[in-house]
């Protein structure tokens, strides 16, 4: 192995530390800043005691989880349950690997060793990379339904069956609105599909623009998979006891509750990079810093129509939930779907 | 189909339009610790026994309060005046008075039974104890009057109803 492997290797596993750093981060931002938008969409401050506009209520909150007792039910499939949290977490963690967040690589104006550092604005740049990403969200799914099923507790089994039911369906109509944005691009990996987007139109040929019921199939989709209202089925706070996390608490239940705003988090960012284009905008190529400024305003754009539709739309029942992707949701990104192949085949070939 | 689609996506929207409309609208909470609440003069909190302009207290011991009080939070013990010791102008005077204000109500029955106006339920509200014997307030307390400008602020824009007027048309 020569010596400009392993620092590559380094550099990338330091990478993977920032990343994953870097979103715990934005999910303890995100709780807070939820907190406080939801405060202001009802009329309230929301939490604004512990430091300034209570910036540090999360830091109040993380503590109080780390320190609760760590109680484990004498009932429960130990193993798995231990395990469930972090079966949550991590797929949804890892989905951001393939998110480029940036147009081209930085080199660090420093050498180790006499060998110039770059690097790549992406984990991994698979060229499955939509395929990857659909791929790992199912694996959530997993954390949540051996929870409930770990908990050795009716209602935490059928909150866990309830919530993989949802997100196995919800995965359908996904997928297909990705297939539409696929088809224009030619390509499954999401540099292409941003530097696609990038090259026509000055820069903003955006697939939201020719592809506008892919987008809010896509999204409709990503607030069902990542629990988020008015698809919040999987905790349903105030009538379901909280579906599958009802036996956990503490540190564990925290990761659950963090495995949540990253899933919200990381969608954002995949949906950003297919349907908004990503890092692309005006100089990006040029100054890769102001392709993540672009990005980051893009996601935090999506993340407040997320929180604004939390504080608008009243969680919907189940059995309309499973009605509304099987019998709308999934015809519709079908048609969508054909429609775009159709127009593509007769276009170009 | 479609009608369905237009007509909900229409209601969502309209959802979502009045929930931004809210967003930017300053929120309706009262930040009570930092800034004071505003109270009508006749709101009824705490109470004060009020003393006369030479400094005598107006209570005379009568405990009619504690006769007219609902919930027996109230008691008096009287004794006699004398030269060398006097509280009050008439004959008697309260010797113990002491108001539980865990029972209290906030009624008012005792300030309309009194007949000198000794007891008066002013405005202030924060009455929260670490102790609750400390809530069992003695006549030492009651005396005092009360200083809650920095909680309390009396508006002034009250509506006066026309008692005389009521049931008629």
């Amino acid at each position: 192995m020569d010596l400009e492997f392993i620092i590559s290797l380094i550099v990338q596993i330091v990478m993977i530390g920032v990343i994953a750093v870097a979103l715990m981060t934005a999910f303890a931002a995100m709780v807070m800043v939820e907190r406080k938008l939801l405060g202001r969409f009802t009329l309230r401050y929301g939490p604004n005691r512990v430091g300034k506009y209570g910036s540090l209520q999360i830091i109040a909150d993380m503590f109080k989880l780390f320190f609760k007792e760590e109680v484990i039910p004498g009932h429960v499939e130990r193993t798995v349950y231990l395990m469930a949290p972090g079966l949550a977490l991590v797929p949804a963690l890892m989905a951001f690997a393939v998110v480029p967040i940036a147009g081209a690589p930085f080199t660090l104006p420093f050498q180790i060793m006499g060998t110039p550092i770059t690097i790549n604005p992406w984990i991994a740049n698979v060229n499955v990379g939509v395929l990857y990403i659909l791929a790992i969200g199912s694996l959530g799914t997993y954390g949540v339904i051996l929870g409930g099923w770990s908990s050795n507790n009716k209602y935490s089994l059928l909150g866990g069956l309830r919530t993989s039911a949802q997100m196995l369906s919800y995965e359908l109509p996904m997928g297909l609105a990705m297939l539409s944005a696929i088809l224009i691009v030619g390509s499954m990996q999401l540099t292409n599909i941003v530097e696609f987007q990038a090259s026509y139109l000055g820069g903003f040929f955006w697939l939201i623009l020719v592809q506008p019921v892919a987008f809010i199939v896509f999204y409709i989709c990503a607030l069902a998979e990542a629990g988020r209202s008015p698809f919040d089925l999987p905790e349903t706070e105030n009538e379901l006891i909280a579906g599958f996390s009802t036996e956990y608490g503490g540190m564990k239940f925290g990761l659950f509750f963090a495995a949540e705003y990253v899933h919200m988090i990381v969608v954002s960012f995949i949906m950003a990079t297919v349907f908004l284009g990503g890092w692309s905008g005006p100089f990006a190529q040029q100054a890769p810093f102001l392709g993540i400024g672009y990005l980051l305003i893009k996601v935090a754009f999506i993340l407040f129509t997320m929180i604004w539709v939390r504080a608008s739309i009243p969680r919907v029942r189940f059995d309309k939930l499973m009605k509304f992707c099987w019998k709308f949701l999934l015809p519709v990104s079908i048609a969508n779907a054909a429609a775009t192949a159709l127009v593509l085949a007769v276009l170009f070939f | 189909m479609i009608k369905e689609v237009v007509t909900s996506s229409t209601e969502i929207a309209r959802a979502m339009g009045v929930t931004i409309k809210y967003f930017f609208t300053k929120p309706v909470t009262h930040q009570f610790p930092d800034e004071p609440v505003e109270v009508y003069p006749r709101f009824r909190g705490r109470h004060v026994l009020k003393r006369h302009e030479n400094g005598l207290e107006r209570c005379i011991g009568c405990a009619l309060c504690a006769a007219a009080c609902p919930t027996d939070c109230i008691y008096v013990e009287a004794a006699e005046n004398t030269d060398d010791e006097r509280y009050s102008p008439g004959e008697r005077y309260a010797k113990v008075y002491t108001i539980n204000m865990l029972r209290c109500i906030f009624c008012g029955y005792c300030a309309e039974a009194c007949p000198t106006e000794a007891v008066v339920l002013e405005h202030d509200f924060a009455l929260a104890e670490y102790d609750r014997w400390d809530a069992i307030y003695p006549k030492e307390r009651l005396l005092e009057p009360h200083d809650a400008s920095k909680v309390v602020v009396v508006r002034d824009d009250e509506v006066f109803v026309n008692v005389s007027r009521w049931g008629k048309k």
